[in-house]
Protein backbone atom coordinates (compact mmCIF):
# COMPACT_ATOMS: atom_id res chain seq x y z
CA UNK A 1 0.00 0.00 0.00
CA UNK A 2 2.65 2.22 0.70
CA UNK A 3 3.43 4.82 -2.25
CA UNK A 4 7.37 4.34 -2.82
CA UNK A 5 6.81 0.61 -3.90
CA UNK A 6 10.99 -1.25 -3.76
CA UNK A 7 11.84 -1.22 -7.27
CA UNK A 8 13.61 -4.54 -8.13
CA UNK A 9 17.19 -5.42 -6.76
CA UNK A 10 19.57 -5.00 -9.64
CA UNK A 11 22.63 -6.76 -10.87
CA UNK A 12 25.17 -6.93 -7.86
CA UNK A 13 28.08 -7.35 -9.94
CA UNK A 14 29.95 -3.69 -11.02
CA UNK A 15 26.80 -1.82 -9.68
CA UNK A 16 28.68 1.01 -8.54
CA UNK A 17 29.40 2.66 -11.77
CA UNK A 18 25.41 2.78 -12.82
CA UNK A 19 25.01 4.11 -9.35
CA UNK A 20 26.85 6.45 -9.60
CA UNK A 21 25.55 7.68 -13.15
CA UNK A 22 21.99 7.65 -11.60
CA UNK A 23 23.07 10.30 -8.62
CA UNK A 24 24.75 12.28 -11.18
CA UNK A 25 21.87 12.15 -13.56
CA UNK A 26 19.30 12.52 -10.89
CA UNK A 27 20.93 16.03 -9.76
CA UNK A 28 21.41 17.17 -13.18
CA UNK A 29 17.87 17.02 -13.70
CA UNK A 30 16.73 18.92 -10.19
CA UNK A 31 19.43 21.22 -11.55
CA UNK A 32 18.02 21.30 -14.72
CA UNK A 33 14.32 21.10 -13.81
CA UNK A 34 15.21 24.97 -10.71
CA UNK A 35 17.03 26.33 -13.74
CA UNK A 36 13.71 26.00 -15.65
CA UNK A 37 11.36 27.26 -13.07
CA UNK A 38 13.99 30.30 -12.49
CA UNK A 39 14.19 31.28 -16.04
CA UNK A 40 10.48 30.83 -16.58
CA UNK A 41 9.95 33.39 -12.98
CA UNK A 42 13.07 35.53 -14.63
CA UNK A 43 10.90 36.53 -17.68
CA UNK A 44 8.29 37.65 -15.43
CA UNK A 45 5.59 36.12 -18.06
CA UNK A 46 3.90 35.09 -14.71
CA UNK A 47 3.71 37.85 -11.81
CA UNK A 48 6.38 37.63 -9.31
CA UNK A 49 4.02 37.71 -6.48
CA UNK A 50 2.49 34.42 -8.06
CA UNK A 51 5.70 33.02 -9.25
CA UNK A 52 8.68 33.64 -7.07
CA UNK A 53 12.00 33.02 -7.85
CA UNK A 54 14.22 30.00 -6.14
CA UNK A 55 16.51 32.94 -4.63
CA UNK A 56 13.53 34.32 -2.94
CA UNK A 57 11.86 31.35 -1.64
CA UNK A 58 15.11 29.90 -0.39
CA UNK A 59 15.34 33.39 1.50
CA UNK A 60 11.78 33.44 2.93
CA UNK A 61 12.66 29.86 3.94
CA UNK A 62 15.63 30.87 5.49
CA UNK A 63 14.61 33.79 7.56
CA UNK A 64 11.15 32.38 8.58
CA UNK A 65 13.45 29.16 10.12
CA UNK A 66 15.73 31.87 11.91
CA UNK A 67 13.11 33.48 13.55
CA UNK A 68 11.42 30.82 14.93
CA UNK A 69 8.15 31.24 13.12
CA UNK A 70 8.37 28.17 11.07
CA UNK A 71 9.98 25.58 13.66
CA UNK A 72 6.41 26.72 15.67
CA UNK A 73 4.02 26.24 13.06
CA UNK A 74 5.71 23.20 12.56
CA UNK A 75 5.65 22.41 16.49
CA UNK A 76 2.18 22.92 16.21
CA UNK A 77 1.13 21.05 13.36
CA UNK A 78 2.81 18.03 14.25
CA UNK A 79 1.27 18.01 17.80
CA UNK A 80 -1.99 18.14 16.18
CA UNK A 81 -0.84 15.09 14.02
CA UNK A 82 0.60 13.40 17.36
CA UNK A 83 -2.50 13.90 19.56
CA UNK A 84 -4.83 12.38 16.70
CA UNK A 85 -2.48 9.75 15.96
CA UNK A 86 -2.12 8.51 19.55
CA UNK A 87 -5.90 8.84 19.82
CA UNK A 88 -6.18 6.66 16.60
CA UNK A 89 -3.64 4.38 18.00
CA UNK A 90 -5.08 4.25 21.70
CA UNK A 91 -8.85 3.49 19.91
CA UNK A 92 -7.91 1.50 16.98
CA UNK A 93 -4.67 -0.95 18.14
CA UNK A 94 -7.05 -2.37 21.20
CA UNK A 95 -10.14 -2.57 19.28
CA UNK A 96 -8.67 -4.08 15.99
CA UNK A 97 -6.90 -7.02 18.51
CA UNK A 98 -9.80 -7.71 20.38
CA UNK A 99 -11.54 -8.02 16.89
CA UNK A 100 -9.43 -10.83 15.82
CA UNK A 101 -9.33 -12.47 18.82
CA UNK A 102 -13.46 -12.59 19.64
CA UNK A 103 -15.84 -13.11 16.77
CA UNK A 104 -18.75 -11.14 18.48
CA UNK A 105 -16.42 -7.91 18.77
CA UNK A 106 -15.82 -8.45 15.06
CA UNK A 107 -19.29 -8.99 14.36
CA UNK A 108 -20.56 -5.66 15.61
CA UNK A 109 -17.47 -3.15 14.91
CA UNK A 110 -17.00 -4.69 11.31
CA UNK A 111 -20.15 -3.57 9.59
CA UNK A 112 -19.21 -0.21 11.36
CA UNK A 113 -15.88 0.09 9.97
CA UNK A 114 -16.68 -0.71 6.66
CA UNK A 115 -19.43 1.92 6.09
CA UNK A 116 -17.46 4.67 7.62
CA UNK A 117 -14.29 3.69 5.93
CA UNK A 118 -15.02 5.09 2.27
CA UNK A 119 -16.09 8.92 3.53
CA UNK A 120 -13.05 11.05 3.37
CA UNK A 121 -11.92 12.68 6.78
CA UNK A 122 -12.30 15.80 5.08
CA UNK A 123 -15.60 15.17 4.23
CA UNK A 124 -16.62 15.66 8.22
CA UNK A 125 -14.38 18.78 8.15
CA UNK A 126 -17.61 21.03 8.02
CA UNK A 127 -19.72 18.99 10.62
CA UNK A 128 -16.66 19.32 13.06
CA UNK A 129 -16.33 22.63 12.73
CA UNK A 130 -20.42 22.87 13.88
CA UNK A 131 -19.76 20.53 16.54
CA UNK A 132 -16.37 21.68 18.15
CA UNK A 133 -15.93 25.30 16.47
CA UNK A 134 -12.81 26.64 14.69
CA UNK A 135 -9.52 25.82 15.99
CA UNK A 136 -7.86 22.56 17.32
CA UNK A 137 -10.10 20.06 18.57
CA UNK A 138 -11.81 19.92 15.03
CA UNK A 139 -8.21 19.48 13.64
CA UNK A 140 -7.57 16.75 15.90
CA UNK A 141 -10.56 14.65 15.91
CA UNK A 142 -10.16 14.94 11.86
CA UNK A 143 -6.17 13.70 12.25
CA UNK A 144 -8.27 10.92 14.27
CA UNK A 145 -11.00 9.75 11.47
CA UNK A 146 -8.18 9.90 8.99
CA UNK A 147 -6.16 7.57 11.51
CA UNK A 148 -8.27 5.24 13.44
CA UNK A 149 -9.28 3.23 9.95
CA UNK A 150 -6.05 1.92 8.81
CA UNK A 151 -4.79 1.42 12.31
CA UNK A 152 -7.94 -0.47 13.01
CA UNK A 153 -7.90 -2.91 10.06
CA UNK A 154 -4.28 -3.76 10.25
CA UNK A 155 -4.42 -5.22 13.53
CA UNK A 156 -7.42 -6.65 13.23
CA UNK A 157 -5.41 -8.35 9.56
CA UNK A 158 -2.48 -8.80 11.87
CA UNK A 159 -4.18 -10.46 14.61
CA UNK A 160 -5.86 -12.85 11.94
CA UNK A 161 -3.01 -13.42 10.06
CA UNK A 162 -0.67 -15.14 13.03
CA UNK A 163 -0.35 -18.90 11.87
CA UNK A 164 -2.69 -20.95 14.43
CA UNK A 165 0.37 -23.34 14.25
CA UNK A 166 2.38 -20.71 16.22
CA UNK A 167 -0.67 -20.38 18.49
CA UNK A 168 -1.26 -24.50 19.01
CA UNK A 169 2.29 -24.73 19.72
CA UNK A 170 2.95 -22.32 22.07
CA UNK A 171 -0.75 -23.72 23.70
CA UNK A 172 1.07 -27.14 24.07
CA UNK A 173 4.34 -25.96 25.74
CA UNK A 174 1.78 -24.45 28.27
CA UNK A 175 1.68 -20.74 27.34
CA UNK A 176 -1.00 -19.15 29.42
CA UNK A 177 -3.30 -16.87 27.97
CA UNK A 178 -1.27 -13.39 29.02
CA UNK A 179 2.10 -14.85 27.45
CA UNK A 180 0.38 -16.21 23.84
CA UNK A 181 -0.56 -12.69 23.88
CA UNK A 182 2.47 -10.93 24.52
CA UNK A 183 4.92 -13.81 23.13
CA UNK A 184 3.44 -14.83 19.99
CA UNK A 185 0.29 -12.92 18.51
CA UNK A 186 1.71 -9.07 19.25
CA UNK A 187 5.17 -10.43 17.59
CA UNK A 188 3.02 -12.21 15.01
CA UNK A 189 0.83 -9.29 14.13
CA UNK A 190 3.63 -6.84 14.35
CA UNK A 191 3.94 -6.32 10.71
CA UNK A 192 0.84 -5.52 10.01
CA UNK A 193 0.73 -3.05 13.29
CA UNK A 194 3.51 -0.92 11.62
CA UNK A 195 1.86 -0.84 8.43
CA UNK A 196 -1.17 0.47 9.96
CA UNK A 197 1.04 2.90 12.32
CA UNK A 198 2.50 3.87 8.76
CA UNK A 199 -0.52 4.36 6.42
CA UNK A 200 -2.21 6.04 9.66
CA UNK A 201 0.61 8.76 9.52
CA UNK A 202 0.16 8.92 5.79
CA UNK A 203 -3.10 9.56 5.83
CA UNK A 204 -3.58 11.90 8.86
CA UNK A 205 -0.37 14.05 7.50
CA UNK A 206 -2.72 14.96 4.75
CA UNK A 207 -5.76 15.23 6.98
CA UNK A 208 -3.88 17.31 8.45
CA UNK A 209 -3.19 20.06 5.83
CA UNK A 210 -6.75 19.76 5.07
CA UNK A 211 -8.22 20.15 8.29
CA UNK A 212 -5.91 23.60 9.10
CA UNK A 213 -6.88 25.03 5.50
CA UNK A 214 -10.92 24.35 6.92
CA UNK A 215 -10.90 24.70 10.30
CA UNK A 216 -8.11 26.74 10.85
CA UNK A 217 -6.91 28.41 14.38
CA UNK A 218 -3.91 30.77 13.98
CA UNK A 219 -1.30 27.94 13.85
CA UNK A 220 0.13 25.24 12.37
CA UNK A 221 1.67 24.85 8.45
CA UNK A 222 -1.51 24.49 7.10
CA UNK A 223 -2.55 27.94 8.21
CA UNK A 224 0.50 29.68 6.85
CA UNK A 225 -0.13 28.51 3.56
CA UNK A 226 -4.18 29.29 3.48
CA UNK A 227 -3.26 32.48 5.66
CA UNK A 228 -0.37 33.02 2.82
CA UNK A 229 -2.91 33.11 -0.03
CA UNK A 230 -4.90 36.22 0.99
CA UNK A 231 -1.37 37.92 0.77
CA UNK A 232 -0.96 36.28 -2.31
CA UNK A 233 3.05 35.49 -0.48
CA UNK A 234 3.50 32.72 -2.87
CA UNK A 235 6.98 32.29 -1.28
CA UNK A 236 5.75 31.84 2.35
CA UNK A 237 3.40 29.01 0.35
CA UNK A 238 6.23 27.27 -1.52
CA UNK A 239 8.23 27.45 1.78
CA UNK A 240 6.03 25.90 3.49
CA UNK A 241 4.82 23.28 1.32
CA UNK A 242 8.99 22.35 1.57
CA UNK A 243 8.69 22.23 5.15
CA UNK A 244 5.91 20.10 4.83
CA UNK A 245 7.32 17.49 2.00
CA UNK A 246 10.43 17.14 4.58
CA UNK A 247 8.36 16.79 7.22
CA UNK A 248 6.71 13.71 5.56
CA UNK A 249 9.60 12.49 3.89
CA UNK A 250 11.47 12.18 7.28
CA UNK A 251 8.65 10.14 9.21
CA UNK A 252 8.48 7.72 6.54
CA UNK A 253 12.33 7.22 5.98
CA UNK A 254 13.89 8.05 9.28
CA UNK A 255 10.81 7.60 11.79
CA UNK A 256 9.16 4.15 10.59
CA UNK A 257 11.56 3.05 8.45
CA UNK A 258 14.30 2.46 11.63
CA UNK A 259 11.00 1.15 13.59
CA UNK A 260 10.80 -1.57 11.15
CA UNK A 261 14.63 -1.79 11.12
CA UNK A 262 14.85 -2.58 15.05
CA UNK A 263 11.78 -4.61 15.08
CA UNK A 264 10.47 -6.76 12.93
CA UNK A 265 12.99 -6.81 10.98
CA UNK A 266 15.41 -8.24 13.40
CA UNK A 267 12.87 -10.85 15.04
CA UNK A 268 13.08 -11.64 11.45
CA UNK A 269 9.30 -11.13 10.39
CA UNK A 270 10.03 -9.74 7.13
CA UNK A 271 12.42 -11.14 4.70
CA UNK A 272 15.07 -8.47 4.01
CA UNK A 273 14.15 -6.99 0.20
CA UNK A 274 17.72 -6.34 -0.79
CA UNK A 275 18.71 -9.85 -0.82
CA UNK B 1 -43.35 -33.10 0.23
CA UNK B 2 -41.78 -35.92 -2.10
CA UNK B 3 -39.22 -33.07 -3.35
CA UNK B 4 -37.98 -33.13 0.19
CA UNK B 5 -38.42 -36.98 1.10
CA UNK B 6 -35.80 -37.30 -1.95
CA UNK B 7 -33.28 -35.54 -1.30
CA UNK B 8 -33.30 -34.73 1.78
CA UNK B 9 -29.55 -33.88 1.93
CA UNK B 10 -29.83 -30.66 -0.68
CA UNK B 11 -32.91 -28.97 0.59
CA UNK B 12 -31.57 -29.30 4.83
CA UNK B 13 -28.31 -27.94 2.22
CA UNK B 14 -30.11 -25.20 0.69
CA UNK B 15 -32.23 -24.16 4.37
CA UNK B 16 -29.20 -23.88 6.45
CA UNK B 17 -27.73 -21.47 4.13
CA UNK B 18 -30.73 -20.17 3.78
CA UNK B 19 -30.73 -19.29 7.26
CA UNK B 20 -27.12 -18.43 7.76
CA UNK B 21 -27.45 -15.84 5.33
CA UNK B 22 -30.54 -14.42 7.33
CA UNK B 23 -28.20 -14.36 10.18
CA UNK B 24 -25.59 -12.73 8.61
CA UNK B 25 -27.80 -10.04 7.55
CA UNK B 26 -28.96 -9.58 10.61
CA UNK B 27 -25.82 -9.61 12.36
CA UNK B 28 -24.41 -6.69 9.86
CA UNK B 29 -27.99 -4.61 10.63
CA UNK B 30 -27.29 -4.60 13.99
CA UNK B 31 -24.57 -2.65 14.75
CA UNK B 32 -26.15 0.29 12.57
CA UNK B 33 -29.52 -0.22 14.37
CA UNK B 34 -27.40 0.23 18.04
CA UNK B 35 -25.71 3.24 16.56
CA UNK B 36 -28.98 4.64 14.93
CA UNK B 37 -30.67 4.34 17.94
CA UNK B 38 -28.13 5.88 20.46
CA UNK B 39 -27.85 8.51 17.89
CA UNK B 40 -32.08 9.24 18.14
CA UNK B 41 -32.01 8.98 21.50
CA UNK B 42 -29.70 11.70 22.28
CA UNK B 43 -31.19 13.60 19.43
CA UNK B 44 -34.50 13.08 21.07
CA UNK B 45 -33.27 14.19 24.28
CA UNK B 46 -32.15 17.38 23.24
CA UNK B 47 -28.89 17.45 24.80
CA UNK B 48 -27.35 19.54 22.06
CA UNK B 49 -29.38 22.42 19.63
CA UNK B 50 -31.39 20.80 17.05
CA UNK B 51 -29.75 22.63 14.45
CA UNK B 52 -26.34 21.09 15.03
CA UNK B 53 -27.51 17.41 16.34
CA UNK B 54 -30.89 16.84 13.78
CA UNK B 55 -32.71 13.61 14.57
CA UNK B 56 -32.22 11.04 11.74
CA UNK B 57 -35.56 11.64 10.27
CA UNK B 58 -34.52 15.05 9.79
CA UNK B 59 -31.57 13.69 7.73
CA UNK B 60 -33.87 11.47 5.69
CA UNK B 61 -36.26 14.14 4.85
CA UNK B 62 -33.90 16.28 3.71
CA UNK B 63 -31.84 14.22 1.85
CA UNK B 64 -34.73 13.18 -0.33
CA UNK B 65 -36.32 16.83 -0.51
CA UNK B 66 -32.51 17.28 -1.63
CA UNK B 67 -32.94 14.43 -4.23
CA UNK B 68 -36.08 14.78 -5.29
CA UNK B 69 -35.59 18.67 -6.16
CA UNK B 70 -32.44 17.46 -8.50
CA UNK B 71 -30.12 19.59 -6.28
CA UNK B 72 -28.31 16.63 -4.58
CA UNK B 73 -27.98 14.22 -7.86
CA UNK B 74 -26.52 17.61 -9.41
CA UNK B 75 -23.88 18.16 -7.03
CA UNK B 76 -22.81 14.28 -6.80
CA UNK B 77 -23.27 14.33 -10.99
CA UNK B 78 -20.87 17.33 -11.10
CA UNK B 79 -18.69 15.89 -8.45
CA UNK B 80 -17.84 12.35 -10.07
CA UNK B 81 -17.80 14.09 -13.45
CA UNK B 82 -14.10 16.34 -12.19
CA UNK B 83 -13.21 13.08 -10.14
CA UNK B 84 -13.55 11.41 -13.65
CA UNK B 85 -12.26 14.19 -15.68
CA UNK B 86 -9.38 14.61 -13.46
CA UNK B 87 -8.44 10.95 -13.12
CA UNK B 88 -8.54 10.50 -16.45
CA UNK B 89 -6.31 12.59 -17.32
CA UNK B 90 -4.08 11.14 -14.59
CA UNK B 91 -4.11 7.74 -15.48
CA UNK B 92 -3.34 8.67 -18.84
CA UNK B 93 -0.39 10.84 -18.25
CA UNK B 94 0.85 8.90 -15.21
CA UNK B 95 0.70 5.08 -17.15
CA UNK B 96 2.48 6.70 -19.77
CA UNK B 97 5.29 8.19 -18.00
CA UNK B 98 5.11 5.10 -15.75
CA UNK B 99 6.18 2.78 -18.62
CA UNK B 100 8.46 4.93 -20.54
CA UNK B 101 10.52 4.87 -16.82
CA UNK B 102 10.66 1.71 -16.31
CA UNK B 103 11.95 1.15 -19.93
CA UNK B 104 14.09 3.52 -19.76
CA UNK B 105 17.20 3.98 -17.75
CA UNK B 106 18.05 7.74 -18.97
CA UNK B 107 14.21 8.69 -18.62
CA UNK B 108 14.16 6.55 -15.03
CA UNK B 109 17.36 8.68 -14.03
CA UNK B 110 15.58 11.91 -15.05
CA UNK B 111 11.91 11.28 -13.97
CA UNK B 112 12.42 9.32 -10.74
CA UNK B 113 14.35 12.56 -8.48
CA UNK B 114 11.19 14.71 -9.54
CA UNK B 115 8.67 12.00 -8.77
CA UNK B 116 10.46 11.26 -5.40
CA UNK B 117 11.10 14.97 -4.49
CA UNK B 118 7.52 15.29 -5.03
CA UNK B 119 5.45 13.20 -3.90
CA UNK B 120 5.93 13.25 0.22
CA UNK B 121 3.97 16.24 0.04
CA UNK B 122 0.14 15.80 0.10
CA UNK B 123 -1.50 16.96 -2.30
CA UNK B 124 -3.99 18.83 -0.58
CA UNK B 125 -1.09 21.09 0.63
CA UNK B 126 -1.25 22.35 -2.88
CA UNK B 127 -4.66 23.60 -3.31
CA UNK B 128 -3.90 27.24 -2.65
CA UNK B 129 -1.18 27.77 -4.82
CA UNK B 130 -3.39 25.86 -7.16
CA UNK B 131 -5.48 28.54 -6.88
CA UNK B 132 -3.43 30.80 -7.18
CA UNK B 133 -2.50 29.90 -10.57
CA UNK B 134 -5.55 28.46 -12.26
CA UNK B 135 -7.88 30.65 -10.42
CA UNK B 136 -11.04 29.37 -8.44
CA UNK B 137 -13.70 26.60 -9.71
CA UNK B 138 -13.14 24.55 -12.13
CA UNK B 139 -9.79 24.03 -13.48
CA UNK B 140 -7.56 23.80 -10.67
CA UNK B 141 -9.92 21.28 -8.92
CA UNK B 142 -9.46 18.92 -11.47
CA UNK B 143 -5.98 19.88 -12.58
CA UNK B 144 -5.48 19.12 -8.67
CA UNK B 145 -7.14 15.67 -8.61
CA UNK B 146 -4.85 14.59 -11.71
CA UNK B 147 -1.71 16.00 -10.01
CA UNK B 148 -2.43 14.15 -6.63
CA UNK B 149 -3.79 10.56 -8.26
CA UNK B 150 -0.64 10.51 -11.09
CA UNK B 151 2.28 10.26 -8.09
CA UNK B 152 0.62 6.33 -7.23
CA UNK B 153 0.01 5.36 -10.62
CA UNK B 154 3.50 6.38 -11.78
CA UNK B 155 5.03 5.07 -9.01
CA UNK B 156 3.42 1.56 -9.52
CA UNK B 157 3.25 1.33 -13.33
CA UNK B 158 7.20 2.34 -12.72
CA UNK B 159 7.65 -0.86 -10.53
CA UNK B 160 5.19 -3.14 -12.59
CA UNK B 161 7.27 -2.81 -15.45
CA UNK B 162 10.52 -3.21 -13.92
CA UNK B 163 8.58 -6.35 -12.40
CA UNK B 164 8.21 -8.11 -15.81
CA UNK B 165 10.66 -10.90 -15.42
CA UNK B 166 13.43 -10.39 -18.04
CA UNK B 167 13.07 -13.81 -19.42
CA UNK B 168 9.96 -13.54 -20.75
CA UNK B 169 11.27 -10.21 -22.27
CA UNK B 170 13.67 -12.36 -23.52
CA UNK B 171 12.33 -15.68 -24.66
CA UNK B 172 9.28 -13.21 -26.48
CA UNK B 173 12.28 -11.39 -28.66
CA UNK B 174 14.03 -15.05 -29.28
CA UNK B 175 10.47 -16.19 -30.72
CA UNK B 176 10.88 -12.68 -32.87
CA UNK B 177 8.35 -10.78 -31.21
CA UNK B 178 8.38 -6.88 -32.09
CA UNK B 179 8.78 -3.96 -29.94
CA UNK B 180 4.99 -3.56 -30.49
CA UNK B 181 3.78 -7.22 -29.61
CA UNK B 182 6.50 -7.43 -26.65
CA UNK B 183 4.79 -4.38 -25.23
CA UNK B 184 1.29 -5.25 -25.76
CA UNK B 185 1.89 -9.11 -25.51
CA UNK B 186 4.42 -9.16 -22.55
CA UNK B 187 5.17 -6.00 -20.71
CA UNK B 188 1.43 -4.38 -20.40
CA UNK B 189 -0.17 -7.90 -19.21
CA UNK B 190 3.19 -8.46 -17.20
CA UNK B 191 3.40 -4.86 -15.04
CA UNK B 192 -1.07 -4.79 -15.14
CA UNK B 193 -1.23 -6.24 -11.83
CA UNK B 194 0.80 -3.32 -10.64
CA UNK B 195 -0.68 -0.80 -12.78
CA UNK B 196 -4.44 -1.37 -11.65
CA UNK B 197 -2.96 -0.92 -8.06
CA UNK B 198 -1.46 2.35 -9.08
CA UNK B 199 -4.81 3.10 -10.81
CA UNK B 200 -6.90 2.20 -7.70
CA UNK B 201 -4.62 3.82 -5.02
CA UNK B 202 -4.76 7.22 -7.21
CA UNK B 203 -8.36 6.90 -7.08
CA UNK B 204 -8.38 6.67 -3.71
CA UNK B 205 -6.54 9.35 -3.04
CA UNK B 206 -8.49 11.71 -5.83
CA UNK B 207 -11.16 11.00 -4.06
CA UNK B 208 -10.07 11.94 -0.65
CA UNK B 209 -8.35 15.41 -2.34
CA UNK B 210 -11.57 16.32 -4.30
CA UNK B 211 -13.91 16.49 -1.58
CA UNK B 212 -11.38 19.02 0.08
CA UNK B 213 -10.56 21.25 -2.56
CA UNK B 214 -14.33 21.14 -3.69
CA UNK B 215 -14.68 23.27 0.19
CA UNK B 216 -11.56 25.67 -0.85
CA UNK B 217 -12.10 26.19 -4.87
CA UNK B 218 -16.00 27.08 -4.47
CA UNK B 219 -16.94 25.53 -7.47
CA UNK B 220 -20.37 26.19 -7.69
CA UNK B 221 -21.78 22.22 -7.88
CA UNK B 222 -19.60 19.65 -5.96
CA UNK B 223 -20.78 18.28 -2.49
CA UNK B 224 -17.89 19.07 -1.14
CA UNK B 225 -19.14 22.81 -1.56
CA UNK B 226 -22.45 21.49 -0.55
CA UNK B 227 -21.71 20.57 3.09
CA UNK B 228 -19.42 23.38 3.24
CA UNK B 229 -22.15 25.79 2.18
CA UNK B 230 -24.43 24.57 4.38
CA UNK B 231 -22.14 25.80 7.46
CA UNK B 232 -22.96 28.53 6.64
CA UNK B 233 -27.32 27.94 7.56
CA UNK B 234 -26.41 25.46 10.50
CA UNK B 235 -27.77 22.94 8.21
CA UNK B 236 -26.41 20.04 10.03
CA UNK B 237 -29.48 17.60 8.21
CA UNK B 238 -28.36 19.14 4.71
CA UNK B 239 -24.29 18.12 6.00
CA UNK B 240 -24.71 14.66 6.63
CA UNK B 241 -26.98 13.95 4.29
CA UNK B 242 -24.10 14.86 1.72
CA UNK B 243 -21.73 12.87 4.22
CA UNK B 244 -23.82 9.70 3.48
CA UNK B 245 -23.80 10.17 -0.38
CA UNK B 246 -20.08 11.00 0.05
CA UNK B 247 -19.32 7.82 1.49
CA UNK B 248 -21.95 6.11 -0.72
CA UNK B 249 -19.75 7.38 -4.08
CA UNK B 250 -16.59 6.17 -2.35
CA UNK B 251 -17.91 2.50 -1.69
CA UNK B 252 -19.54 2.39 -5.00
CA UNK B 253 -15.88 3.43 -6.60
CA UNK B 254 -13.93 0.78 -4.87
CA UNK B 255 -16.61 -2.20 -4.94
CA UNK B 256 -17.87 -1.90 -8.16
CA UNK B 257 -15.35 -0.32 -10.61
CA UNK B 258 -12.01 -1.92 -9.14
CA UNK B 259 -12.64 -5.39 -8.57
CA UNK B 260 -15.13 -5.94 -11.36
CA UNK B 261 -12.10 -4.17 -13.43
CA UNK B 262 -9.62 -6.56 -11.49
CA UNK B 263 -11.80 -9.73 -11.86
CA UNK B 264 -11.96 -9.13 -16.19
CA UNK B 265 -7.90 -8.50 -16.49
CA UNK B 266 -6.12 -9.91 -14.09
CA UNK B 267 -7.42 -12.72 -12.59
CA UNK B 268 -9.02 -13.96 -16.12
CA UNK B 269 -5.49 -13.83 -17.24
CA UNK B 270 -4.11 -15.59 -14.18
CA UNK B 271 -2.00 -12.75 -13.66
CA UNK B 272 -3.26 -13.09 -9.63
CA UNK B 273 -5.58 -15.36 -7.93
Amino acid sequence: MSLAATPPARAGAGALTPRVRSALRASLTLLAFALLYETIAATGYFPPVLMPSLVRIGATLWSMLLDGSMLAHAAGTLYRVMLGMGLAIGVGLPLGILMGRRKPVEHFFMPLASAFMPIPSLAWVPVFILWFGLGNTAAVLIVFYAALFPMLLNAWAGVRAVNPLWLRAAGAMGADETALFWKVIIPGASPFIITGVRQAFLRAWIAVIGAEFLAASDWGLGWVIFDAKEFLNADIMIASLVVIGAIGFAFERLVFGTLERVTVQRWGMVRDVKG
Amino acid sequence: MTDVATRPAASVATAKTDASRLWVAARTAFPFLVVFSLWEIVAQLGLFPPRLFPSLLDVARAFAQLTLNGILPRHALDTVLRLTGGFLLAAGVGVAIGIVMGRSRRVEDTGLPLVSVLAPIPGIAWAPLFLLWFGLGNRPAMLLVAFVSAFPIIFNTWTGVKAVKEIWVRSAQAMGADDRRLFSKVILPGALPYILTGLRLGLAQAWRTLVGVEMLASVPWGLGWMIFGAREFLNTDVMLAGVVVIGAIGLALEKLVFQRLERYTVQRWGMMT
